[in-house]
C-alpha cells in the first residue's frame, strides 16, 4: 500500500481531481491506477481527471486506451500534464489540455506573464494541418506548417506562424494563465493565406468575417492598439 | 477467405451513410463477392430497413456480443443476392452494450467468413463511432458539400489520424451541379481544397435515392439511377479497380478537373 501511495497521488482541483504517477513501467502505473479507481468506485464516478504522468513517453494507442477505460468508469479525462515533449504532443492531438491552470484562467490567480517570450527553444513546430477540433496551446511561439482548418484553435503566448492556410481561430501574444488581460501586444500573426474565422493578439479582438482575402502571404499586428496588416516579406 | 474491414462515417448524421453502407454492400455482391454489412448504430437502427430486411431480424449484434446466438445466427441473408449478409443493430439498447474490442473481435471472426466488413457508423464522435472505426482497414469518409457536413467531416479526419487509423478516402454525396455551377454549393473541387485526402467517389444528387431506400430497393439495384452508378464505380475502386469518373455529358468540365485532382483519367 505505501509503494502505491507514493506512485499515485491523489489531489483534489477546484472542480476535479489531479492524480499523478510517479516513475515506472507504463502497464504497471495503470494497473495500479485502475486498482486504485476501482476500489473506490463511487468516489471516483463522475470526476474530471486530470493526470501528471512525469515522464512517461506515452503514445496516442496508451492515452486512448486510458481514457476509454476511464470514461467506461463515468471519468472524463480533460488534461494530460507531462514534461516529456512527445506525450505532451499526443495529448495535445487528442484534444486534451497540457496545463491545468490555463483551462480555467478566471479561477487561477497567477503572476502576469512575462512579456516577451525569452527562451530561444520556446517554439512549437506543428508540421501538419490542424483540423477542425483540434486546440494548440503554447507558452511560447507557435509554427503551423500545414493549413489551420476552420474550427481548429492556435494560442500562443508569442507569435504565430502559419505556413499556410490560416482558416480557424488564432490568439497571439495570450497570457498564460493570468487574470490580467495580456501584455503581450508585440506578437504578431502570419500565414500564407489569411482568412481566419477569429482572430486575436494579446486582449485586442478582430473579427474578420466578410473581409477580403489577400493573395499574398500576411502579417498582422497591433500599432497603438489597432490592427495592422502588411505584405508578410523577409525583412 | 480474408475480408476487408471498411467503416463509412460522418461525424455529421442525415449526410447519406446508411444508403451509401447498403448500395456499396449490394454492388459488391452483385459482381460476386460475400459481403456482410454491419450496423453500428445501436438504439437508431436503420440499415435493416434500407436493405428491406427489417422483418427478418431474429438476433442482433449485441446478441452476438452478449453470446446469446451464434455469429452465423444473426446474419441476415438477402434474398436478392446470396452473398449479401446484414448483422443488425439492437433496437433497444444502447451504444455501450458493445465496446471497440469486441467490434475488433467480432471482425476478426467475419473475415474468415466474408470478403467485405462494411461498418456504418453512427453520425457523432462518441461511443458508436469508436465502436465502427475499431475494427477498421479502411475507413471512408462520406460527407455533402455543405459547410456543416464539411467541418464535422474534417473534425472526424483529424481524429482518425490521431488515432493512427491512417488517411481516409472521401466519398462527396449529393452533388448537385446545377447548384455547384450556380455557386450555390461548394463544389468537389473547395471541399477536397478543405480535407486534403483521397476522393473515392462522387455521387451526384438524385430522387430515386429516396424513393429507392423507402421502398426498401436500396439505389444500387436500379440501373437506371446516375446515383446508384457512382456507388457501383465506388465498389470497383474499392476492389482495387481503375474506374474512370463517371463523364455525364452536362458534367464534363467538372468531372474533368476531378479527375485531374486525383491523378485518374
Amino acid at each position: 500500500m505505501n509503494s502505491k501511495n507514493s506512485l499515485i497521488q491523489i489531489k483534489g482541483l477546484r472542480d476535479g481531481l489531479l492524480i499523478s504517477l510517479g516513475e515506472g513501467e507504463w502497464d504497471r502505473l495503470e494497473t495500479l491506477l485502475f486498482e486504485q479507481i476501482d476500489e473506490r468506485l463511487s468516489f471516483f464516478s463522475g470526476a474530471r481527471l486530470a493526470l501528471d504522468v512525469g515522464s512517461q513517453v506515452l503514445r496516442v494507442v496508451n492515452m486512448t486506451g486510458l481514457r476509454d477505460r476511464l470514461s467506461d468508469r463515468t471519468i472524463s479525462l480533460w488534461a494530460v500534464v507531462s514534461d516529456e515533449p512527445k506525450t505532451v504532443q499526443t495529448a495535445q492531438l487528442l484534444g486534451l489540455a497540457t496545463r491545468i491552470s490555463k483551462q480555467r484562467p478566471q479561477e487561477v490567480a497567477r503572476p502576469k506573464a512575462a512579456k516577451r517570450v525569452e527562451s530561444e527553444d520556446a517554439v512549437l513546430w506543428v508540421e501538419r494541418t490542424l483540423r477542425s477540433g483540434t486546440r494548440i496551446e503554447h507558452k511560447g511561439h507557435v509554427v503551423v506548417l500545414g493549413d489551420v482548418n476552420p474550427g481548429a484553435e492556435v494560442v500562443a503566448a508569442g507569435n504565430i506562424l502559419v505556413w499556410g492556410r490560416l482558416r480557424g481561430s488564432v490568439h497571439a501574444g495570450a497570457d498564460a494563465g493570468g487574470q490580467q488581460a495580456s501584455k503581450n501586444t508585440d506578437a504578431f500573426i502570419c500565414a500564407l493565406t489569411m482568412t481566419p474565422t477569429r482572430l486575436q493578439i494579446a486582449s485586442e479582438i478582430e473579427n474578420r468575417a466578410g473581409e477580403k482575402t489577400s493573395q499574398k502571404a500576411v502579417k498582422i499586428s497591433l500599432k497603438n492598439g489597432e490592427f495592422h496588416s502588411e505584405i508578410w516579406d523577409a525583412k | 477467405m480474408s475480408a476487408k474491414i471498411v467503416t463509412i462515417t460522418s461525424g455529421k448524421g442525415g449526410v447519406g451513410k446508411t444508403t451509401a453502407i447498403a448500395s456499396l454492400g449490394i454492388a459488391l455482391a452483385s459482381r460476386g463477392q460475400k459481403v456482410v454489412c454491419i450496423d453500428g448504430d445501436i438504439g437508431l437502427r436503420n440499415l435493416d430497413v434500407i436493405m428491406g430486411l427489417e422483418n427478418r431480424i431474429v438476433y442482433d449484434i449485441v446478441d452476438i456480443v452478449e453470446g446469446r446466438c451464434r455469429l452465423r445466427q444473426a446474419m441476415i441473408r438477402d434474398k436478392r443476392l446470396p452473398g449479401l449478409f446484414l448483422i443488425p443493430a439492437a433496437q433497444t439498447r444502447d451504444k455501450m452494450a458493445v465496446s471497440p474490442s469486441d467490434m475488433m473481435r467480432l471482425g476478426d471472426e467475419l473475415r474468415e467468413e466474408v470478403d467485405w466488413v462494411l461498418i456504418d457508423s453512427p453520425a457523432g464522435i462518441e461511443r458508436g463511432f469508436k465502436n465502427a472505426i475499431a475494427p477498421a482497414d479502411r475507413v471512408l469518409v462520406l460527407t455533402n458539400p455543405e459547410i456543416s457536413a464539411v467541418r464535422d467531416a474534417d473534425r472526424v479526419i483529424g481524429i482518425l489520424e490521431a488515432e493512427e487509423k491512417g488517411s481516409p478516402s472521401l466519398i462527396l454525396n449529393r452533388v448537385n451541379h446545377e447548384m455547384v455551377k450556380k455557386q450555390e454549393m461548394l463544389s468537389p473541387d473547395d471541399v477536397l481544397d478543405l480535407l486534403a485526402i483521397d476522393l473515392i467517389g462522387i455521387v451526384p444528387e438524385d430522387k430515386s435515392v429516396l424513393i429507392a431506400a423507402n421502398q426498401g430497393s436500396p439505389i444500387a439495384l436500379d440501373k437506371e439511377s446516375r446515383a446508384g452508378q457512382a456507388f457501383r464505380n465506388i465498389a470497383g475502386r474499392l476492389i482495387g479497380e481503375d474506374v474512370p469518373y463517371m463523364d455525364l455529358e452536362e458534367q464534363g468540365g467538372l468531372w474533368k478537373r476531378i479527375s485531374k485532382l486525383t491523378g485518374r483519367s
